[in-house]
């Protein structure tokens, strides 16, 4: 019985190893690790650290609860997260590099063939190069269009503020596909945006420009990346607009004072405080927009697919599990690993 | 400031302005469509071009039992994922933003990945894990999977609204007698709850709209999403912008409302005081 008192010395130990014992031990029964009489025994395990726990807070006095409180608080949710978002991670992983055995096989066996990489990477480049294409115009288009709305909101919107935010947020009530959907009526060769371009004879311009073929607008990689643009630019409107507005005004004022143009106050002093929102809002649209296949499926041909709608394909359609699973690991380490370089600059206080 | 500089000043406030304007523009010109289009006498299967007006499609918003059906669905699985996830977020927010301890600076970073992973991974990975395991696709599964992504969501948008919470009130109440589950109930609580309603609200949103995670883990249950992208390929009815714009006024109406409450409540609360100062 020497055992609580020796615990009670280093509660906050005891509920750090017990979160991650039940995390690894959630991982490992999820992924599969183990199985049979070993998982029951890891059960049996996880149980019993559950029991000590209870136990030395029931026993200890209020300090040793204080201490074991925001373990206890982050396990239920924690778990969940290592049981649906970590365990699938490795169970992709296993499913990358299975294959199977007959063409009749449904579900593939694990054997090590990173062949399925070799496949994603060769028979879907054109797609992994579209989509991380056409997702870095969108965020540059979102920039350019966000930054002013988000500057003049900021800076002039006076006590209009929370209400034009509110108009920035309304488009975004209706529903992802019936937005996009409604790009096809926009952009359709009956549409309004197409008679306005003949009507002003401008095709010409716009079919150099790459935007429009054969006198269309849909169907082309441009109506993909406006409907990526559109989609997505919320994300990058509201980090800009919380980094502009944490700017104090006064610091304009003095380099006002100190000789400088408005153009200069900009370039030195607001655009630089703006970096982090620029950055953040950058990352919340790239991500989604190149792991993206609705608006390559709705606005685009065949000759637009994202590395989204093979990955969708090969998983849903052609039941090709490995490969889509290799795709999607690809996607993934690409992202993650640009992310981190990002979160290295910046910290994750300031990714969200 | 002298004259010449005022002008061309001007000049570069107008074109701010003006693309603001034109931004905005933008971001209503499909809502502009669906609105339109739900009062379209479309012709044929797709409501794609305008044929004249008609309210026929508002007369009857709920003849497309597919649509409606999965509306329900939807709801359904929105109700039942955001409460779990809405508990089990603000239960991870409360225990970062409260306590300082062990693992918090991983446990954060671990929070934000979910968030930052591509949904196409997200959705794929986790049905890897349900096929492993031969779990049935449906109810079940989606809920799992919404919860997954709300969770991060709740936790990380609560804990940024809870961020400068003044702790010591509850040392306070602990100071004048009351035990620390009285003292989170009648103090804490009350003052981080809208907070908490507002990262539900956002995260019941997220549940609803949810394409791509949701169509890699629902079997053959269709939500409101699924259904449409189903739809998008063999027929578009007019239903779905007459319900489509039902939300959004819906929508809207809700946040005027919350707005309303929210001044009304703070001019109670500031109204002594101003009253005071006159």
């Amino acid at each position: 019985m020497t055992n609580p008192r020796l615990l009670e010395r280093k509660p906050e130990t005891l509920g750090l190893s017990v979160m991650l014992i039940l995390s690894a031990g959630a991982v490992a029964l999820g992924a599969g690790w183990v199985s049979g009489p070993l998982a029951i025994g890891l059960l049996v395990v996880m149980f019993a650290s559950v029991v000590t726990i209870v136990w030395v807070a029931l026993m200890g006095g209020l300090e040793t609860r204080r201490a074991l409180a925001p373990y206890g608080l982050l396990k239920p949710g924690i778990l969940w997260l290592c049981l649906f978002f970590l365990a699938p991670l490795w169970s992709m992983l296993h499913m990358s590099l299975s294959t199977k055995k007959s063409r009749f096989d449904f579900y593939p066996t694990f054997s090590w063939h990173f062949e399925n990489y070799v496949t994603a990477v060769t028979d879907f480049g054109p797609q992994f190069m579209r989509s991380f294409l056409y997702a870095a115009i969108a965020t540059v288009l979102t920039m350019l269009i966000g930054y002013p709305l988000a500057y003049v909101i900021a800076f002039r919107g006076g006590k209009y503020k929370a209400v034009l935010l509110g108009l920035v947020a309304v488009p975004f009530f209706t529903s992802y596909l019936i937005r996009t959907l409604a790009w096809q009526n926009l952009l359709s060769d009956e549409g309004p945006i197409v008679g306005i371009i003949n009507r002003v004879h401008a095709e010409q311009l716009f079919e150099l420009l790459h935007i429009m073929d054969n006198g269309r607008l849909m169907n082309t990689p441009a109506a993909v990346i406006g409907g990526l643009t559109y989609n997505f630019l919320p994300f990058m409107i509201l980090p800009i607009f919380v980094s502009l507005e944490k700017i104090d005004v006064r610091l304009v004022d003095a380099a006002m004072d100190l000789y400088s143009t408005a153009s200069g106050a900009f370039r030195k002093v607001i655009f630089p405080l703006s970096l982090p929102g620029l950055f953040a809002g950058s990352l919340l649209v790239f991500i989604p927009a190149a792991g993206d296949f609705v608006n390559a499926q709705f606005l685009g041909s065949p000759n637009t697919t994202m590395i989204g709608n093979s990955i969708q394909n090969q998983f849903l359609q052609q039941n090709n599990y490995p490969v889509a699973s290799a795709m999607s690991f690809v996607l993934m380490a690409i992202i993650t690993a640009s992310v981190l370089v990002y979160a290295k600059f910046m910290g994750t206080e300031e990714l969200m | 400031m002298s004259g010449a500089q005022s002008t061309s000043q001007r000049n570069g406030r107008r074109f701010i302005n003006g693309v603001a304007v034109a931004a905005l523009l933008y971001l209503f010109a499909p809502i502009f469509m669906i609105v339109l289009f739900s009062f379209n006498d479309a012709k044929g299967k797709f409501n794609i071009v305008w044929n004249g007006f008609t309210l026929k499609n508002w007369a009857k918003p709920f003849s497309q039992p597919a649509l409606t059906d999965a509306l329900l669905v939807s709801l359904k699985v929105a109700v039942v994922s955001t409460v779990c996830a809405t508990l089990l977020g603000t239960m991870i927010a409360l225990s970062l933003s409260r306590y300082k301890f062990k693992g918090s600076g991983a446990v954060s970073l671990f929070l934000v990945l979910p968030l930052t992973a591509p949904e196409i991974v997200l959705g794929s990975s986790l049905a890897t894990l349900f096929l492993a395991r031969g779990t049935s696709f449906g109810y079940v599964t989606v809920i799992i999977a919404h919860i997954m992504f709300q969770v991060s969501f709740v936790a990380v948008t609560l804990r940024a609204r809870i961020r400068g919470f003044d702790w010591t009130l509850e040392q306070a109440a602990m100071d004048l007698g009351a035990n620390p589950q009285r003292a989170f109930w009648k103090i804490t609580f009350p003052l981080i709850l809208p907070g908490i309603l507002a990262a539900a609200l956002l995260s019941f949103a997220l549940s609803l709209d949810d394409f791509i995670i949701t169509f890699f883990n629902s079997g053959s249950l269709l939500t409101f999403p699924l259904q449409i992208f189903g739809a998008s390929r063999v027929a578009i009815p007019a239903q779905i912008n007459v319900l489509a714009t039902m939300i959004l006024f819906g929508s809207i109406g809700l946040m005027v409302l919350g707005f309303a409450i929210e001044s009304r409540r703070q001019r109670r609360l500031l109204g002594p005081s101003s009253k005071a100062r006159r």
